[in-house]
Order: C-alpha cells, then sequence, then structure tokens
C-alpha cells in the first residue's frame, strides 16, 4: 500500500464527496423551507445529467451545459412546485414526500422513453480531460479538481447567500416561521417556489458534474437518493454544514473502503450511518426540533 | 386519516350494515379472495394479488394504524423470502419447516431494525428505514454463497406438499393458490384479532398523537416496536409465499423498489381500512397487467395514477368508498 495509492484514492473520494455535498445540499434546503422530504431528487440528478446529454448534443460545449441544465431543470422544478406540491401543504408530511415518489417513478420513465434504457456515453469535456502531476503524491485528474472547486465555490456562494443578504434572511425566517414572515409581508409562496426551483437546479448540477465520472443511465439517481439521505442522516436534516462534512466524510469513506475492502464499500457508508444513529439519533450537526 | 374506524368500534353507528360488514371482514375478504382466481384475467395475475396484497397489509398494519412511513419494507419481505428460500435450496428443510424458519428470520431482523429506527420520527424515520434495507441488500448482493448474489437464490422448487396422508401437487396453478390462500387467510384472521383487542386501539392512540398516548400511559416505544416487527412478520409470511410461488428469490425482491411498491398499494388502496391493501394490490398488479402488453412503459401510467391519487384521493379507492358509504348512512 503505497502512498500516492491512498493519496489517490483519497482524492477520488473528495471528488465523490462533493457530488454527495451538492445533493444533501439541495435536498436539505428544500427539506429545511418547505418539510419536504424530496424523493424525486435522484430523479431530478438522473435528468440533469441527460439534460447535459441533449445540451451538449446540441451545443457541443460543456459550459453553455454548465449554466443552462440547472436553469432547465430548476424551471422543471418551479413548475412541479407550483402545480403538484403547493396543494398538498397543510396536509401532513407524508403527502408531499409519496407524491414525489410517485414523481421520481414519472421523470424515469419519461427519461426512458425519450433516450432509451440503455446508458449514454459523457466525454469529459476536452478542457479538462488532463490532470496535474505532483512529483511524490500522484496524478490529480483535472476534471474532478474541477468538481471540488465548483462545489467549493458553490457551497461559499450558498453561504453568503443565505447569512449575508437580505434574500437569505428571508429565506431563513420561511424556514423559521413562514406565518409570522407573511404578516411582516412577505410572499413566502414565492419564497417556497424559488427555494424548491433552487433545490432541483442544485441536484440537476450534481447530476451533470456527475455524468463525466459515473455512467449515465435511467436508474442513475436511484442509488443516488439514497446515498444522499445517508449524507443527510448523517449530517443532520436541516443543516448546511451537516450536509458538506458529512458529505466528504461519506465519499472519503466509501473510496477508502474500495481500496482496502472493495466488497464493503457500498455497505460502508450503511454502516457508518447505523454507528452515527446510535450515538447521534438527529445526526453529528441535527438539532432535535428539526426532526419532527 | 381514518380515526373513523376507532370511533366505529367504539360506537356501532345506526349504519347496520357496515358494522357487520366490519365484524365479517376477514370471512368476506376471504370468499373474495377464494373466487379470485376465477374473475381476474390470469392465475398468474390473481396469487401476486394474493401475495402481494397481504405483503400490503403487513406494511399497512405499520403505517396505516400506527402512523409510520416506514421505506424498508423490501428487508422484511425479501428476509422472508431468503429464509424460506435458502432453508429449502440449502439445508433441505421441508416446505412448512422453511415457511417457519422464512417468517423468523424476517421477525427477528424487523426487531433489530426497528429498535435502530424508532429513534427517529416522521420523516427521518423513512430515510432511516429505506437506509437500513439498502444496507440489507447490499450485504444480500455480496453474501454470494448463501444467496446467490445478482443471480438471486435458485433450486427451490417445491413440486408436492404433504399435509399428513395428503399429497398435493404444488406445480398445479390452482391448488397452489388455495395452499397459499390458506395462510393468507390466517395471517388475516391474526391480524383483525390484532386490530380489534387494545393493542390495536394503542396503536392508533400512537399514530394520532404520540404525546397524548405518553401520557395516558402507554409505553409509546414499546408499541412502536411491536408494530414494527408484527409489520416484518407478516410481510416476512408474504415474502416466503412469494418465494414458494415463483421457486427462485431474484435479489431485487430486496431492492428499494420493493418497498415502494407496498407504499403505492397502500395509498391507492386505502391506509388504515382493513380491505384496502388488497384492493390498491389489485389496481396496481391490474394496471401492470393491462397496460404492459401494449407498451413497455407501464410504470409511467402506475406513476401518474400514483400522483393523481396522492393529490384528489388521499384516502384511497377502499377508503373513498368507505367514507363515502359513511357519510350516506349516517
Amino acid at each position: 500500500m503505497t502512498l500516492d495509492l491512498i493519496v489517490a484514492q483519497l482524492f477520488t473520494g473528495v471528488a465523490l464527496g462533493a457530488v454527495f455535498v451538492l445533493l444533501s445540499t439541495g435536498l436539505s434546503v428544500i427539506f429545511g423551507m418547505l418539510g419536504v422530504v424530496n424523493f424525486a431528487h435522484g430523479a431530478f440528478y438522473m435528468t440533469g445529467a441527460y439534460a447535459g446529454v441533449f445540451v451538449l448534443a446540441l451545443t457541443g460545449n460543456f459550459w453553455i451545459a454548465l449554466v443552462a441544465v440547472p436553469v432547465l431543470i430548476g424551471v422543471m422544478g418551479l413548475g412541479v412546485e407550483r402545480f403538484l406540491i403547493r396543494p398538498l401543504y397543510g396536509r401532513g408530511q407524508d403527502y408531499p414526500l409519496l407524491l414525489t415518489f410517485g414523481l421520481g417513478y414519472v421523470l424515469i420513465e419519461v427519461v426512458r422513453i425519450l433516450f432509451g434504457t440503455d446508458g449514454m456515453p459523457f466525454e469529459t469535456p476536452p478542457l479538462l480531460s488532463g490532470g496535474l502531476d505532483i512529483e511524490g503524491l500522484g496524478y490529480f485528474p483535472a476534471y474532478r479538481l474541477f468538481v471540488i472547486a465548483m462545489t467549493a465555490a458553490l457551497m461559499l456562494g450558498l453561504w453568503i447567500l443565505l447569512e449575508r443578504t437580505r434574500y437569505g434572511l428571508i429565506i431563513r425566517g420561511a424556514a423559521r416561521d413562514p406565518e409570522i414572515l407573511s404578516v411582516l409581508g412577505v410572499d413566502t409562496r414565492k419564497v417556497f417556489l424559488l427555494v424548491f426551483g433552487l433545490g432541483t437546479g442544485l441536484a440537476a448540477l450534481a447530476g451533470l458534474l456527475a455524468a463525466p465520472m459515473r455512467s449515465v443511465n435511467p436508474e442513475m439517481g436511484v442509488a443516488v437518493l439514497i446515498e444522499a439521505f445517508v449524507v443527510t442522516v448523517i449530517g443532520g436534516m436541516g443543516s448546511l454544514l451537516g450536509g458538506a462534512v458529512a458529505g466528504m466524510l461519506v465519499g472519503i469513506v466509501v473510496s477508502m473502503t474500495a481500496l482496502w475492502m472493495p466488497e464493503m464499500s457500498e455497505i460502508s457508508m450503511f454502516a457508518l450511518m447505523a454507528l452515527v444513529l446510535l450515538v447521534r439519533p438527529h445526526g453529528l450537526f441535527g438539532r432535535g426540533a428539526l426532526a419532527r | 386519516m381514518t380515526r373513523d374506524i376507532a370511533a366505529a368500534r367504539i360506537m356501532p353507528s345506526g349504519a347496520d350494515w357496515s358494522a357487520t360488514a366490519q365484524r365479517w371482514r376477514v370471512p368476506l375478504l376471504t370468499v373474495a379472495l377464494a373466487a379470485l382466481p376465477w374473475i381476474v384475467p390470469s392465475q398468474a395475475l390473481a396469487v401476486n394479488i394474493l401475495i402481494f396484497g397481504l405483503y400490503a397489509t403487513g406494511f399497512n398494519l405499520l403505517f396505516g394504524f400506527a402512523g409510520m412511513l416506514s421505506f424498508g419494507h423490501a428487508a422484511f419481505f425479501g428476509a422472508g423470502a431468503y429464509g424460506a428460500g435458502i432453508a429449502l435450496a440449502r439445508y433441505g428443510v421441508g416446505w412448512f419447516g422453511a415457511i417457519a424458519i422464512g417468517v423468523a428470520v424476517a421477525g427477528v431482523l424487523a426487531l433489530l431494525i426497528g429498535a435502530l429506527s424508532i429513534r427517529s420520527r416522521g420523516i427521518y424515520f423513512s430515510m432511516v428505514t429505506l437506509a437500513l434495507a439498502q444496507l440489507v441488500y447490499y450485504v444480500a448482493f455480496q453474501a454470494t454463497d448463501w444467496t446467490g448474489g445478482e443471480n438471486g437464490l435458485r433450486g427451490l422448487t417445491v413440486s408436492v406438499i404433504h399435509i399428513g396422508p395428503l399429497a398435493l401437487n404444488f406445480l398445479d396453478p390452482v391448488t397452489k393458490y388455495y395452499v397459499i390462500l390458506v395462510f393468507v387467510v390466517a395471517a388475516l384472521y391474526a391480524i383483525s384479532r390484532l386490530l380489534n383487542a387494545p393493542f390495536g386501539a394503542a396503536m392508533e392512540a400512537v399514530r394520532e398523537n404520540e404525546s397524548r398516548a405518553a401520557a395516558i400511559g402507554y409505553d409509546v416505544k414499546r408499541i412502536k416496536l411491536i408494530a414494527f416487527t408484527l409489520s416484518g412478520l407478516v410481510c416476512g409470511l408474504a415474502g416466503t409465499l412469494d418465494a414458494l410461488h415463483l421457486s427462485i428469490v431474484p435479489i431485487d425482491t430486496l431492492f428499494y423498489q420493493t418497498s415502494g411498491l407496498a407504499v403505492m398499494m397502500v395509498l391507492l388502496g386505502g391506509s388504515g381500512t382493513f380491505l384496502g391493501p388488497f384492493v390498491g394490490a389489485a389496481i396496481f398488479l391490474l394496471i401492470e397487467d393491462v397496460f404492459s402488453i401494449w407498451t413497455p412503459h407501464w410504470q409511467l401510467f402506475v406513476g401518474i395514477v400514483f400522483i393523481l391519487a396522492v393529490l384528489f384521493l388521499p384516502r384511497g379507492v377502499w377508503g373513498t368508498l368507505a367514507a363515502w358509504h359513511k357519510r350516506r348512512s349516517a
């Protein structure tokens, strides 16, 4: 077991973790504001990757896809919140959950009809196909560096938006007490709408970024949904910091077990979750009140 | 959801018809199920409605009556199937012993997963059960020596069933159907008794208001764990019957989609009602049966029907009918 092998695997784990962070952040933001567990989150991730395939075939430019995909799927998310989820507010938390579960089913089938049931190739964009060779440490693929940097920048941007701007104040207020906020003259329905769009846009972006690293197929969102849940449970529901820490932790644990015990790599994240649950039932950074 | 059920039990209303139907629900359902193979388009569909109806009933015990939305019941269905299958194929246990072993394995697993997951509540509970069930799936996937891994478990064909001096040809679809029916009816009878017992009321009390139930003096944690385990046992029985029926156990039996199946069936039929899960299983499987003839994308229709049910028919088909009848006769 050489050092460069361990470093390489650790790096892969961080890149994988970055995708988990984006996913669980979208999930967490939606839950924190709307109280909705989005079971279609994996399906939005999958449609993000396919929207990437589509835009890339149309324009041949990865950078256009990088902007267009989250916007496209985010707008789709707006429609979903407005017409499917909004009628269910006030009916308890199970109904939006069930609805998004059904929506996931439908999205997978629609993609199968449009793009076929087989997987699709997704090339790494030419500009990022190289890598960084550091003497004595190993070789770092440029695309993974890009994914990590992109995630870090997005998380920083999101943190500034939520904690340092007027809009963030409104969003945090809507999460705390939507009724008081609407009394103060804020249209909370609009806040919920935009937050859901933001969450689905993040899921789509995660799908697009993951596409060159993992395979693109209609079922790619199913396993990822469960992985995102595991991350969210470990980090604590509704906690941005928790999601970020847990995402990295899970990514690293999964790829390190893949190095030493390949047959245990899928099991390791669940074992980690069970362990965290035993010690802290609300997750590492979760507060009891949020786990209603 | 359906506090009406508890109410109907406490004060038998003027609606004699529905009170009678309530009392005779197991015999009525038995007659309906016994006639099923002659009503639906195919024998295969009938036996699936029977098995998945029982599976959905087991899930409904937890979701409909105790208010806990589990997304991990594939683990218990699969544990029953694999438990029975491994006993049959690897250890040469007889068919009846295999069923008992399958149910026991599912029960122990439900006790374990339940103990861990009831520490969390609401949607958190849904996610934890889902993740723990996936853990079971991946373990079964890797334990190829026992489970056959990706290829599924094979070689558990039961061709003849001996009951005393009787030898029944289990390969005959009709005989098989009625053998399975005996087990399903026995389980339904037990569930019906349980729901009528004080424990049934205790579960509903926990569903309606946890803190109030605790204030009255119920041990909420214990009720939840017992409900979870009982639900797992019933789903385990359904799993063993599915293994006997199919003669193989596909690895997908343990996957997320199987958990979702129970959720969809129960919601389509009506959660918290006794007959709803069977109605929901029948609707789901009929949609699959009819639409898969002319399109491989039948899941699209199931998904759309399910979304419409969540939006416009949250009590499910049977639950809405029952409520409508109650309003008319009141």
